[in-house]
Order: structure tokens, then C-alpha cells, then sequence
């Protein structure tokens, strides 16, 4: 096509097109704060850099040697990794249910998931996991049976104390299991919150509609209320395993020793070298932690299927919750 | 059978309803018989709404009785003595009474055949294979043959609202209640789904339909119910109500209505 009639081939509008503004060519606003603050950090990095290769203290040779000891790498399956991934389990899970309770008609479960939420939340973890070790002393003998058996039994002049099957504390108390039982009933307090969050940010017209279809309250949460809590539930989950990856150094307290900087650190002290202990334990946590937040947002993608962003207030409701850990 | 030739399939017998203290239905009478569309009309907090929901079982009604095709809705009537239903039979007669929402309300994170198929499937445990059959069918019925795979989230307003209709049919219900089920949409998407209604209608499908849409009213409906303040009004054929309403309050209404648009 040719150029229009109107172009600038016409010598009146031409001398218009003088006067009037043309592209903007403008400086840009000047942040010379931003390169002070870039100097600094570049001095600052590199003033690390140079401690971490010439203080021959750190030695990252021996750490890396460290790194992969079979007791650490042990350590690291059986204490990290495996108590992580089971303690998560049981929190997620008895999170859940913790919320359905809190969330239901019924008075008593009300308060019995109020309670739980209140005392768990309230006792630190290390004290938590240093108790249920020593719950031996307390009950050496875990029983289940008819409540009050052994005195009914003996009033009625039975044989049997009325036992179904019963097992020593003292068999498990410092194994892996203690400390996961005390990192995820003290997760399933938070994981509670973090659910009661997710199953309220959903539409009170889904649980509506699905209960005018004539769907069971337990189809209604299953189906429909808890799949598109999980959009609101993952990512702060994904930040309670990172959590809970750092909290497994806390099995100590059991004493479950097991366990990743346990592990790493006694290398570090055997061979009078503390600091690659250190050293070794923070790679492998750094590893593991990197690998989650990876695995973290492909879950919420898959979750945040058919849906826009998460509402702003209920965000803010999780940040809190986070917060108060 | 528990509905002789003759009777409503929806008998509604001075039905009352408040919340905390404010009295929203004071005594509504309503009987619906087989086949027939009735509209509510009247203004915003009359309680058209609340009403609906009270036949469904989304409310727990305070007084009077409802029942829908010889049952009595969230009781038993043991010899005189009413005995609150559990949660699981009042679920249960829920199933034959279709919902349309002002809001839609589908699920979104299912696909639209998901939505038509997960109560025949989940509540009534149908075979998957004739249910997906059913649901395509249904789909088809309501304009949407190519949209089984969508997400709620990718359709129109007009096209949730018709996919939430064919989500109720799915559950063959006798009864189908609508709430305003026009109100949220883009004006050039009204008809679709008013289309959507009126063949719904031509096939004998028993409805209760609030609505402000006046045409659909006059065309559709055999009997329309104006509702203010918790009572009904004034009730009879749309040529006597709507263009002919004895009533001042009726009156008054329809006159803002028509001004309205
Ligand atoms: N769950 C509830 N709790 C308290 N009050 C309610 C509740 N539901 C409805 N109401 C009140 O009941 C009255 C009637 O409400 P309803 O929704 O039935 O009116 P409506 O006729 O459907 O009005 P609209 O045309 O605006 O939809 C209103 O005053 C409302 O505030
Ligand atoms: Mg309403």
C-alpha cells in the first residue's frame, strides 16, 4: 500500500509535526544509593571469600570427607530424611483432622482439637522429644485394653488383667519412632492452623452446592471442600517439611543420635576439627532444603489447577501462623 | 405411593423461618403441583431465598411443615411427635431436588463433565459409563456438547450457569429450584440460560423459579407468588398478577421493575 494522503508529503501538516512531541527520549531517575549498597555487599562478599579460602580452619576438604562418612549418609536416611518425611506424615495427617474437628458442630471435638492445638503449640520440641524418651520411668509398660482392666479384672477375680496387646516403652524409647511421634504430633498443632485456614478460604457456596446434591459430610470435605483447600494448605506445608527438615536435629534430645548433625559433628570433633563438622551438615542441609522448595512449586502448580491467585486475606492469615513458630 | 393423583408435589403449610430474632418467612403457604412453573417475585429481603432454601433443607425451617412429593422434609412424624431426620436421610431427600444458584457454585477444580458427573456417581454410586452417557447428553441438551474438558474457570458466565443446570439434572430430580439464576450475569448472557429454562419447562419439569425477569415470568410461569416482608402477597396466573396486580405493595414493585428496564 502506499503511504496515506495525509502523510508527511504535504508541507502544512509537516510544519505541524514540528511542534508537536515526538518519542520520549527521558533520563532515567538516577538510584545512586542502590551502587553504594551493591559496593558494599561485593566488599563484604569478598572479604568472606577470602576468610573461607585462607583460614585454613574450615578445611572443606575434611568436610566434604565428612559428607560422605556412612554413619553421616546413614544419618542423613534414617534420622533426616526418614524422620522428616514420616513426622510430616503423621502431622499432615492428624493436622487435618485436628481442623475437621475444630471446624465441626460437635462441642467436644471442638474443644478436645482446641486443647491439643493449645498445649502443643505452647511446648517447645526439644522438650517435647526429651520427655517421650524418658516416658519410660513414667510407664514402662504401654497397654491397650478395657480402661481400668487391671482393677476390674482383680475385683471380679478374672486371670486376665484385660489386656489386648501392650509393648515396654523402653523397647522403642530412643529409636527413630519416639522422636517422630514427638516432631508430628507437635507439627499437626501447626498443620491444624494451616488446614483451618485452607478449608475456610473456600467458598461457603461449594460446601452449598454439594450438600444440595445430596452429598454426605464426609464426601463434602473429602471431594470438594479439602481439594481446593490444598491451593491454600501446600505451600505452607512446603515450609513446615523445610522446617521440619532443620527440626530433625532436635532427635538428639530423644536421644536418637542417628541423625545427620549428630553425625556430622561428632566426625568433626573425633578428627579435632569442629568446623568442617559444621560445615558438612549445613551442605547437606542445603542440598535437601533446595530439592523441597524445587518439589514445592510443582505442587502448587498442580494444585492451583483451574484456579486464579490465593485471596489476599487468607495469605495473610498463613504468614501468621508461620510467624509464630 | 406416597403422592395420590391430585396432590402438590410441593406442599408447603405456614412455613416460618428467623434468624436471631428477625422474622423472615412469617407463615408462607405454597403448594406446587407436578409439571407446573412457578415464579417468586418480590423485593430484595422478602425472603424468595431463604424460602428456597428452607425447601431443600439448606435452612431448618422454625415452623409449619414442607413437603416435597409426600415427604415430610427433615422430620419424621412419628404419631404426632416430630423426630429431627439425621444428616444422612435429610441428604437423602435432598436428591431429587435440583438447585440452580445465583453464584453458579460449580466446583472449580473439576472439569465440567467432573461437575455433572460427581453426584450420580458419588451420592446415588451409578455405573461411571452410564453416567458419563447421561452427562454428555445433558451437556448437549444445554448447549455445551464441546466443553466437557473445560474448567468452570475458562467458561462464561451464561455457560456456568447452563452447566450448573445440567449438574442438577444429572441427579434426575422431580423438583428444580432456581435463585435468581440470571442475576449475576452479563445482560447479553441472560438469555441462554433463560433459553436453557424454557426448554427445561416444555419438558415437564417441575420448578420454583425466583426472578426479576419479568418476561420470562409472564411467558413461562403458570402461577406467580409475590412475596414481601415474609408474606405472600398476592398470588395467581403472570396475565392477573403481573399485568393486572390488585395489591398495592405488587403493585408498586412491578411499577419499579418495569421502570428498572
Ligand atoms: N443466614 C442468615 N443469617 C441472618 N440473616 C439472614 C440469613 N439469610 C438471610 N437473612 C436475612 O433474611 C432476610 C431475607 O433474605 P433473603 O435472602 O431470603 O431475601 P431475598 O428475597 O432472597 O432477597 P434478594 O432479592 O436480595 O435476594 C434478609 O433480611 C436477610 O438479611
Ligand atoms: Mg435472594
Amino acid at each position: 500500500m502506499s503511504t496515506p494522503a495525509a502523510g508527511s508529503g504535504s508541507p502544512a501538516p509537516s510544519a505541524a509535526t514540528v511542534d508537536r512531541p515526538g518519542v520520549i527520549n527521558a533520563r532515567p531517575v538516577r538510584h545512586p544509593w542502590r551502587w553504594v549498597a551493591i559496593a558494599v555487599i561485593l566488599v563484604l562478599v569478598a572479604m568472606m571469600i577470602s576468610s573461607l579460602v585462607t583460614n585454613p580452619k574450615w578445611d572443606f576438604g575434611f568436610a566434604f570427607q565428612i559428607m560422605q562418612q556412612t554413619p553421616v549418609l546413614e544419618g542423613l536416611w534414617k534420622g533426616t530424611i526418614f524422620g522428616t518425611i514420616a513426622s510430616m506424615i503423621l502431622g499432615v495427617g492428624l493436622g487435618v483432622v485436628l481442623a475437621v474437628m475444630r471446624l465441626s458442630d460437635n462441642p467436644v471435638l471442638r474443644a478436645v482439637a482446641f486443647a491439643y492445638t493449645w498445649f502443643f503449640r505452647a511446648m517447645p520440641r526439644y522438650v517435647l522429644l526429651a520427655i517421650l524418651g524418658s516416658l519410660g520411668f513414667l510407664y514402662a509398660q504401654i497397654r491397650f485394653g478395657v480402661p481400668f482392666g487391671q482393677q476390674i479384672a482383680s475385683s471380679l477375680g478374672l486371670s486376665t488383667d484385660l489386656t489386648f496387646f501392650g509393648f515396654s516403652w523402653n523397647d522403642i524409647s530412643s529409636t527413630i519412632w519416639v522422636g517422630v511421634i514427638g516432631l508430628g504430633l507437635s507439627e499437626a498443632a501447626y498443620m491444624a492452623e494451616i488446614a483451618r485456614a485452607g478449608i475456610l478460604s473456600v467458598d461457603k457456596g461449594q460446601d452449598e452446592a454439594a450438600r444440595a446434591l445430596g452429598m454426605s459430610s464426609g464426601q463434602r470435605m473429602r471431594r470438594i471442600v479439602l481439594p481446593q483447600a490444598m491451593r491454600v494448605i501446600v505451600p505452607p506445608t512446603g515450609n513446615e517439611t523445610i522446617a521440619m527438615v532443620k527440626d530433625t536435629s532436635l532427635l538428639t534430645a530423644v536421644p536418637v543420635l542417628t541423625e545427620l548433625y549428630y553425625q556430622a559433628y561428632l566426625f568433626g570433633q573425633r578428627g579435632f576439627k569442629i568446623i568442617p563438622g559444621f560445615v558438612a551438615a549445613t551442605l547437606w542441609y542445603l542440598i535437601i532444603c533446595s530439592i523441597l522448595m524445587v518439589g514445592q512449586s510443582y505442587l502448587e502448580k498442580y494444585f492451583g489447577r483451574g484456579f486464579g491467585a490465593i485471596p489476599k486475606k487468607t495469605k495473610e492469615k498463613l504468614m501468621k501462623i508461620e510467624a509464630d513458630h | 405411593m406416597a403422592n395420590p393423583a391430585g396432590a402438590p408435589l410441593v406442599h408447603a403449610v405456614n412455613v416460618m423461618k428467623s434468624f436471631h430474632g428477625n422474622d423472615v418467612l412469617k407463615g408462607i403457604d405454597m403448594d406446587v403441583h407436578k409439571g407446573q412453573v412457578v415464579c417468586l417475585l418480590g423485593p430484595s429481603g422478602s425472603g424468595k431465598t431463604t424460602f428456597l432454601r428452607c425447601i431443600n433443607q439448606l435452612e431448618t425451617i422454625d415452623g409449619g411443615r414442607i413437603w416435597v412429593d409426600g415427604d415430610l422434609m427433615g422430620y419424621a412424624d412419628k404419631g404426632g411427635v416430630l423426630h429431627r431426620l439425621s444428616d444422612k436421610a435429610i441428604a437423602a431427600q435432598r436428591r431429587d431436588i435440583g438447585m440452580v444458584f445465583q453464584r453458579f457454585n460449580l466446583f472449580p477444580h473439576k472439569t465440567v463433565l467432573e461437575n455433572v458427573m460427581e453426584a450420580p456417581i458419588q451420592v446415588k454410586r451409578e455405573p461411571k459409563k452410564e453416567v458419563e452417557q447421561r452427562a454428555m447428553e445433558l451437556l448437549a441438551k444445554v448447549g455445551l456438547a464441546d466443553k466437557p474438558a473445560a474448567y468452570p474457570g475458562q467458561l462464561s458466565g451464561g455457560q456456568q450457569q447452563r452447566v450448573a443446570i445440567a449438574r442438577a439434572l444429572a441427579m434426575r430430580p422431580k423438583l428444580m429450584l432456581f435463585d435468581e439464576p440470571t442475576s449475576a450475569l452479563d445482560p447479553e448472557l441472560v438469555g441462554e440460560v433463560l433459553t436453557t429454562m424454557r426448554e427445561l419447562a416444555d419438558t415437564g419439569m417441575t420448578m420454583i423459579v425466583v426472578t426479576h425477569e419479568m418476561g420470562f415470568a409472564r411467558d413461562v410461569a403458570d402461577r406467580v407468588v409475590f412475596m414481601d416482608g415474609g408474606v405472600v402477597v398476592e398470588e395467581g396466573p403472570p396475565s392477573e398478577v403481573i399485568s393486572n396486580p390488585q395489591n398495592i405493595r405488587t403493585k408498586t414493585f412491578l411499577r419499579r421493575m418495569t421502570e428498572g428496564g
